[in-house]
């Protein structure tokens, strides 16, 4: 954790039978009330995304607006996937998303590891660096980095969007160091006795025990890429190189007013990350408060 | 452990480890330079290196084609005293990020305190105040322009049934006064999410603390102004300095959904960027750019770190 709990000393108290039971059971219930309030504004639009999804072309603008569509058109899932090449731009998403992922746990564990279990001359320094870079708005590399990229002839490859995760981005780096901090030396010492090389050691010792904060990395990682617009849209010109983002934006100008279309698809492209979320919750969620920090 | 047990050569251990050139520090430097390697050369390539070529094109006229020539600090003086649609953006981003941060605070910690009184459900509130953060993307971008859909829109459907005239709905997305609103309305429903950076800081707080001050009179308000608020402060002070830097770099969103307008309303600091340079070409202007937003995170953080020296407590171990 970046942050310690605070410790506080307290005096010893009086106990006695002066609480009120009563007081935080009512407590307890507005509590509970208010939080079914908040979790119906949270879910709200995002019910109202399916419902419009399942809507007839004419029912869409009705007034008042129904919530149950009578007919309920499953059909324009279909029509919204067929009226665009969504099944490439999925297939390019998915490339791109699990290449990221890879290059992102393989290159950040490494470094993780160098910076929390290896000494070496500048380590303390270098680390300092890695952590101030994460102050720096990605605004101040973007028109650079386009430069180098299209210099390089990268433009219209997905070149400039996977071949940076292999080289350890700080967050996640810093992430995973604090994770490897946590892992006994005795550990690693008993393997080097045994004369394990350091590479084994990290692959065989440490990324085993820190699968957890492997699986937060990756997932979050994954579906920070899989929602990823601003990149995919500044380097790939190709339409048949598109990603889901690209492609559900294009496709937004291109169909306006068709509302149902567009929320069909758009409950298509975020099916997956939904999925996911719900099965690796517990990564999700536990990750969330070391990662909510960045994700804004 | 899984990983020393399996090793296969064991028990014979030499009483000296046999090294090659190297001694045991040395070694040991040398896989360390290895294993941070891929950091350092993608900070080299991808971020020093890059800083530096756009610190250089920020005093040039570079265009990514040809020119390259040098004009001094001229394009900063162009921007801070000619360009009024810098100002422009600059002060939609003070606004968005002045609204924004705190009242996205609010909502997390909201939250957060909710879920803190032990409620049923917990596991089940979790889940569902966790989706905002994994709905992100043009999709749910799109969902935002029909829910704020000036006719048949979930919210202004709503404020017609709460007894709004016809005539007075908001425009949202169409209306210079209301697009900016819109946004931070979109944006308090994503810090939903953040609830669990502050649970996890509030379970740290001793419950006898809340038992003491109960038995001192306090209020369940006071209770959270004089105890929860100074014990958590180090959490909502972390989240008030990345907030407004995320806030400062808050922009793709108005590419989907305004493209900056209605007449520039919606023009913020990073859209302003990413016009100039990807659509006017023009890459030294916005390198020129680019370093303003970074002296200007800076020094916001600066003045924030300064002033936390009031209000922040941290007791017992302080890192």
């Amino acid at each position: 954790m970046a942050l310690t709990r605070p410790q506080v000393r307290v005096r010893p108290l009086p106990t006695g039978p002066g609480r009120r039971a009563g007081g935080a059971f009512l407590g307890r219930a507005l509590a509970f009330a208010a939080l079914v309030g908040l979790s119906l504004l949270i879910l709200y639009p995002a019910l109202w995304m399916v419902s419009t999804s399942l809507k007839a072309d004419a029912d869409v603008f009705a007034y008042p607006p129904r919530w149950i569509p009578s007919p309920v058109v499953w059909g324009n899932y279909a029509e919204a996937w067929a009226s665009a090449p969504f099944t490439r731009y999925a297939v390019n998403t998915l490339l791109y998303a699990l290449s990221v992922t890879f290059g992102t746990v393989l290159s950040c564990s490494l470094a993780a590891y160098g910076f929390a279990k290896l000494r070496f001359p500048g380590r303390d320094f270098l680390f300092l660096v890695l952590l101030s870079t994460m102050m720096i708005p990605g605004l101040v590399t973007l028109v650079p980095q386009y430069v180098l990229f299209s210099k390089l002839g990268w433009i219209n490859t997905y070149l400039p969007l996977v071949v940076p995760s292999f080289f350890a981005g700080a967050f996640f780096t810093f992430l995973l160091r604090q994770y490897f901090l946590g892992i006994p030396n005795e550990l690693l010492e008993a393997a080097r006795v045994d004369g394990a090389n350091e590479l084994w050691i990290w692959a065989r010792v440490v990324l085993p025990l820190a699968t957890p904060a492997l699986a937060t990395v990756a997932i979050f990682t994954f579906d920070g890429t899989w929602n990823d617009y601003v990149n995919p849209l500044l380097y790939l010109n190709d339409e048949r190189l598109y990603t889901l983002q690209v492609g559900l934006a294009t496709f937004r100008s291109a169909n306006d007013t068709q509302w149902q279309l567009l929320m069909a698809a758009s409950v298509l492209v975020l099916l997956p990350v939904v999925l996911i979320f719900f099965v690796f919750q517990k990564y999700f969620i536990e990750g969330a408060s070391l990662t909510g920090s960045v994700k804004g | 452990m899984r990983g020393t047990a399996t090793s296969s050569p064991p028990l014979s251990r030499p009483a000296l480890p046999r090294r090659r050139g190297l001694n045991g520090r040395q070694r040991e430097a040398l896989w360390g330079y290895l294993f941070i390697a891929p950091w350092l050369l993608g900070f080299l390539c991808f971020v020093l290196g890059p800083m530096l070529f756009s610190l250089y094109a920020s005093f040039t006229n570079y265009d990514i084609t040809s020119r390259f020539d040098w004009v001094g600090v001229q394009n900063y003086v162009r921007l801070l005293t000619e360009d009024t649609r810098f100002w422009r953006a600059l002060g939609n981003t003070a606004y968005y990020a002045a609204f924004a941060v705190p009242l996205g605070i609010a909502t997390g910690l909201l939250i957060a305190v909710l879920l803190n009184q032990e409620v049923r459900g917990q596991r089940f509130f979790r889940t569902i105040f966790f989706l905002p953060k994994v709905l992100t993307g043009v999709a749910v971008l799109l969902l935002w322009l029909w829910v704020f859909n000036p006719q048949v829109g979930l919210i202004n459907t709503g404020l017609y049934r709460l007894g709004v005239d016809e005539n007075n709905l908001p425009l949202w997305f169409g209306d210079p006064a209301w697009s900016k609103p819109a946004l931070i309305i979109m944006s308090m429903w994503t810090a939903a999410g953040s609830f669990m950076f502050y649970l996890a800081a509030l379970r740290g707080v001793p419950r006898d603390l809340y038992e003491s001050a109960q038995i001192d009179g306090a209020s369940p308000v006071r209770q959270f102004w004089a105890v929860t608020v100074p014990l958590i402060s180090p959490v909502i002070f972390f989240k008030i300095i990345t907030g407004i830097a995320g806030a400062m770099q808050f922009w793709s969103e108005s590419l989907i959904l305004t493209k900056g307008g209605p007449s520039d309303s919606t023009l913020f600091y990073g859209l302003y960027i990413w016009q100039t340079a990807f659509t006017d070409l023009r890459m030294g202007y916005a390198s020129a750019m680019a370093w303003i937003l970074l002296l200007i995170t800076l020094l916001i953080t600066g003045v924030q770190l300064w002033l936390s020296k009031r209000w922040v407590h941290y007791e017992g171990e302080v890192r």
